[in-house]
């Protein structure tokens, strides 16, 4: 039986393969070079050498921001470096995990694997069911060695040995009859280890492939819901939306949740947050509503579906009336939060403006407790609504929504629009409280800070594949500290009658040896333990270094 | 500042304080050993009598390592001494004993590592009180508990025989750490902010910091190794005339390997032997480090709803796993066992490092939580 061994593994149990006789190039056809490139592939050296090359590709994503975690940072880096952040992007430095390298290396990486794996994974199969190897000639190269005389009958000696390991030491065991009076056993224990070693390299393949079916099948979603506020599961009540090419919209759960409350508490002396609960009513269909919360860190499930509470803000309910005394528009406007102190920013939209009229675009800050540092600087100091203060610029002309191009609500597009400048020529800046009601510039209207509520913003999710990534996750776990922790030995006794001797009492030379798959320091003391069971008085065991260090 | 939490922070100014001594008293020893290692032929011989008494039972040095596999019984007297009582006495013998350990400054170095490692426990749980939560949310809590870790990983590798560069090593990089962390990491105990509120913060920081402390004894291994090598086999980059800046060679020459210097390296366990310790060491510390990479994915799963999301952070985390199963395979690859594989632990461990204080104080990302600005 030909033990499988990949390129270039060191192995104590069928030792180092001597290198490939070097072929001439001209002798390779076709086949042999696709065959010489295969055994390259699921080489130790390449599989170590692409293993080194992961973890260096990986680490330009922590240099260089990526579109998958902020697109807005990627944009402003190429923006601020010109040409080298255009080539930087051209080789896919700002979607490193993404790009056609990384995955060239993972993808080499994993096919090395396999190939390395699946016949590994056959021959072990079969060494499972085979017999322990025959005990060899001659002890003198094993890691761990003994002998002595004693007076026992070779036979009844080697089988006590072999009772006593295949029970006691769970080896599995084969006795055997040399001739001449001489017996020995060879025994073998720690299948485990190499299982362990298959099993965690094959749930690796299984991670990546759970992975694959989950990027196929899942969906997220991000809506944000101001407190009183509901939204339907459905893709059009999503302010983002994305999924997989496998995935059918029309598959979402049909819910309703409602935000009725949120709350949050803050540390008083250091401002930092403490706790955040979205106290949401949730309708399934065919049930009643029902009331749950949501925190950071306690998702809600739904059917499978994952709310998360992933931010949480003010929103300024504003009424703006245009020229006309009409109001053109009144509700609660959701203001990001840009720092601890939830210093917020946000946009006011006024599109439906009556007829001959620009429309109208507020631009500014929220700030929950408004502290004036200087004349006209404002900033925020608690994230507590105290003493709120919307800061805005007025802007006006026309706003852009109806070119068809998507827009971010949070951001206005000052293309078709003029700034109001006073008399001066400065920006005109507005500075309202709750209750308040200001006059907009150039006679534009009016607008009214009616109060404040509470926003909260989710990501809904679905990944199908979930459970699968767990279950391989500890599976490959399992199966390292399996391969790490197993210790695989091979055990040999043997009994000779003694030649030559002119006692009267026959005695019987008994020698032993012991062979340990990787780094063993039980393997001595184990051959000691065992010969001090079998034979009733302690043996001293010579042991050697376990592995040998090559010398490069 | 709530008193419970000052004497957390003094108790931890104590423990530096005693490692600091532990440290002087391992490079007390360690000098002596040189010293008497240096000094030819009556030491050389007691040595080689020592462990030709012993050739017969020879076992691989540092048995229990703190690996599983260190639970076997001390090895069987040799047939000889028939009487010799079963103690750890004949396999320090067995091991080859230092010869001019300083007896005085080893078990000073012991008291006091020991009494650090004390003094240290006492600072973090009086921290976790302070702040009245589990103490691992922050780098200065990462810090204390990490160093914790490596000296008790220390104490544990070192319980039968000490090995006093490694003492040095340990302790050196445990008195950085903690005033590092007193000085520059250092963050009042304060409450939870929502997104560590999760037993995952037990769980998950709780193994990656055991795992960050194995990873420290193991290179420091590794770097014993090395050195041990270099001199077994006559090797030092200083012995021969350099081609450019000879000079630099001549005033480091002092420095070399197999000069008088690191005559001490003679009583240490052979490369073969350190090899294998730091290999169930970094085995240790690897399958903590896969449990520490499940774990942050389950969490980030709960609180993040991505259970991989490329954060600088997880491509640190990831970076430092590939490397350190680069080192497991190089391990058993020809050409590479040895030293080059112990380059690997090198960069692993650099690489742990960066993870820790390049990704958490200078990039953006999801896991800032040092509470530093």
């Amino acid at each position: 039986m030909s033990a499988f061994r990949p390129e270039g593994l060191e192995d104590t149990f069928t030792g180092t393969a001597p290198d490939e006789p070097r072929v001439a190039v001209p002798a390779l056809g076709v086949g042999g070079w696709l065959r010489w490139a295969w055994r390259q592939l699921t080489s130790m050296r390449v599989a170590l050498l692409l293993l080194v090359l992961l973890a260096v590709a990986a680490v330009p994503g922590t240099m260089f921001p990526q579109r998958g975690q902020d697109a807005a940072r990627v944009t402003a880096y190429i923006t601020a470096h010109g040409a080298v952040g255009h080539w930087l992007d051209r080789f896919g430095f700002f979607d490193v995990y993404t790009s056609a390298w990384f995955s060239a290396i993972y993808l080499l990486l994993f096919v090395s694997l396999v190939g390395c794996i699946m016949p590994r994974t056959k021959h072990h199969w079969s060494a499972m069911r085979a017999r322990p190897p025959r005990t060899p000639r001659r002890f003198g190269r094993f890691p761990a060695q003994a002998s002595t005389t004693v007076h026992d009958e070779p036979e009844a000696l080697v089988r006590r040995a072999a009772a006593m390991l295949g029970r006691g030491k769970r080896y599995r065991v084969d006795v055997h009859d040399e001739g001449s009076g001489t017996w020995s056993v060879s025994a073998e224990r720690g299948y485990l280890r190499e299982t362990g070693n298959l099993v965690f390299h094959l749930a690796l393949v299984g991670l990546l492939v759970a992975v694959a079916y989950g990027q196929l099948l899942h969906y997220r979603a991000q809506v944000i819901v101001v407190a009183g506020d509901g939204f339907a599961n459905a893709e059009t009540a999503f302010d983002t939306f994305e999924h997989g090419r496998a995935f059918d919209p029309a598959k979402l759960e049909p819910f309703t949740m409602r935000l009725d409350d949120f709350e949050s508490r803050f540390d008083a002396a250091s401002l930092a947050a403490r706790d955040f609960t979205a106290h949401v009513t949730l309708t399934e269909p065919g049930a009643a509503p029902a009331a749950r919360t949501i925190k950071v860190n306690h998702p809600l499930d739904v059917g499978g579906t994952e709310i998360y509470l992933q931010g949480n803000g003010y929103a300024p309910e504003v009424t703006v009336k245009d020229a006309a005394g009409q109001v053109a528009f009144s509700g609660p406007v959701p203001f990001l939060p840009q720092d601890q102190v939830y210093t917020s920013r946000g946009v006011v939209k006024v599109p439906d403006v009556s007829g001959g009229q620009p429309q109208i675009g507020l631009l500014g800050f929220l700030l929950p407790s408004a502290a004036e540092m200087s004349p006209d600087q404002w900033v925020s100091v608690n994230p507590e609504p105290n003493s709120p203060l919307l800061v805005l610029s007025v802007w006006s002309g026309n706003l852009g929504l109806d070119t068809g191009v998507p827009q971010n609500v949070y951001q206005l597009d000052e293309k078709g629009l003029t700034e109001s400048k006073d008399a001066s020529g400065k920006p005109v800046t507005l500075y309202v409280r709750p209750g308040d009601t200001v006059t907009l510039p150039d006679g534009l209207g009016t607008l009214t800070f009616d109060g404040m509520r509470r926003f909260a913003a989710f990501d809904l999710r679905k990944d199908p594949a979930l459970a699968w990534l767990l279950t391989f996750a500890l599976t490959a776990l399992a199966g390292l500290a399996t391969s790490l922790f197993v210790p695989r030995r091979r055990l040999w006794v043997r009994a000779a009658p003694s030649t030559g001797d002119q006692d009267e009492s026959p005695t019987t030379v008994v020698t032993a040896a012991g062979l340990a798959r990787g780094d063993d320091v039980g393997l001595a003391p184990e051959l000691g333990r065992v010969l001090e069971a079998v034979l009733g008085s302690p043996v001293p065991v010579a042991g050697r270094p376990p592995v040998e260090e090559e010398g490069d | 500042m709530p008193p419970v939490g000052d004497l957390s922070t003094l108790l931890v100014w104590a423990a530096a304080t005693a490692f600091t001594v532990a440290l002087f008293a391992y490079s007390i020893d360690l000098a002596r050993i040189a010293d008497a290692a240096a000094r030819p032929r009556q030491a050389a011989r007691a040595v080689k009598t020592s462990t030709k008494a012993n050739a017969n039972q020879r076992v691989p040095a540092l048995a229990g390592a703190g690996g599983p596999s260190s639970s076997y019984a001390p090895p069987l007297p040799p047939a000889s001494e028939p009487s010799g009582a079963p103690d750890q006495g004949s396999s320090d013998a067995a091991t080859g004993d230092a010869v001019g350990r300083s007896a005085k400054a080893e078990g000073i170095a012991r008291s006091t590592h020991l009494l650090g490692i004390l003094l240290l426990f006492s600072g973090i749980v009086l921290r976790g009180i302070a702040a009245g939560r589990w103490p691992t949310a922050n780098m200065y809590e990462f810090t204390l508990v990490g160093m914790f870790v490596a000296t008790t990983v220390l104490a544990i590798v070192q319980r039968r025989r000490v090995i006093a560069f490694l003492g040095v090593v340990v302790t050196a990089i445990a008195v950085l750490g903690l005033v590092l962390a007193l000085n520059a990491f250092y963050v009042r105990a304060d409450a939870l902010q929502p997104a560590l509120q999760s037993y995952w913060l037990v769980i998950h920081v709780g193994v990656a910091i055991s795992a960050t402390g194995i990873f420290t004894v193991a290179c420091g291994t590794s770097m014993l190794q090395l050195l041990s090598a270099a001199r077994a086999e006559n090797r030092s980059h200083l012995e021969q005339p350099w081609s450019r800046g000879d000079v630099v060679r001549r005033s480091a020459s002092g420095w070399r390997v197999t000069g008088p210097r690191f005559a001490w390296l003679k009583q240490m366990p052979d490369a073969l032997h350190l090899e294998a310790l730091s290999f169930r060491l970094n085995a240790v510390g690897f399958v903590l480090w896969t449990f520490t990479l499940i774990a942050g994915s389950i969490w980030a799963e709960h609180a993040w709803g991505r259970y991989w999301n490329w954060d600088p952070k997880e491509v640190g985390t990831f970076v430092v796993w590939v490397t350190y199963a680069s080192y497991l395979h190089a391990r058993t690859t020809r050409g590479w066992s040895g030293r080059r594989a112990a380059y690997l632990v090198f960069a692993g461990y650099l690489a742990v490092l960066a993870n820790f204080t390049v990704v958490n104080l200078f990039v953006a990302g999801l896991h800032s939580y040092s509470g530093l600005r």
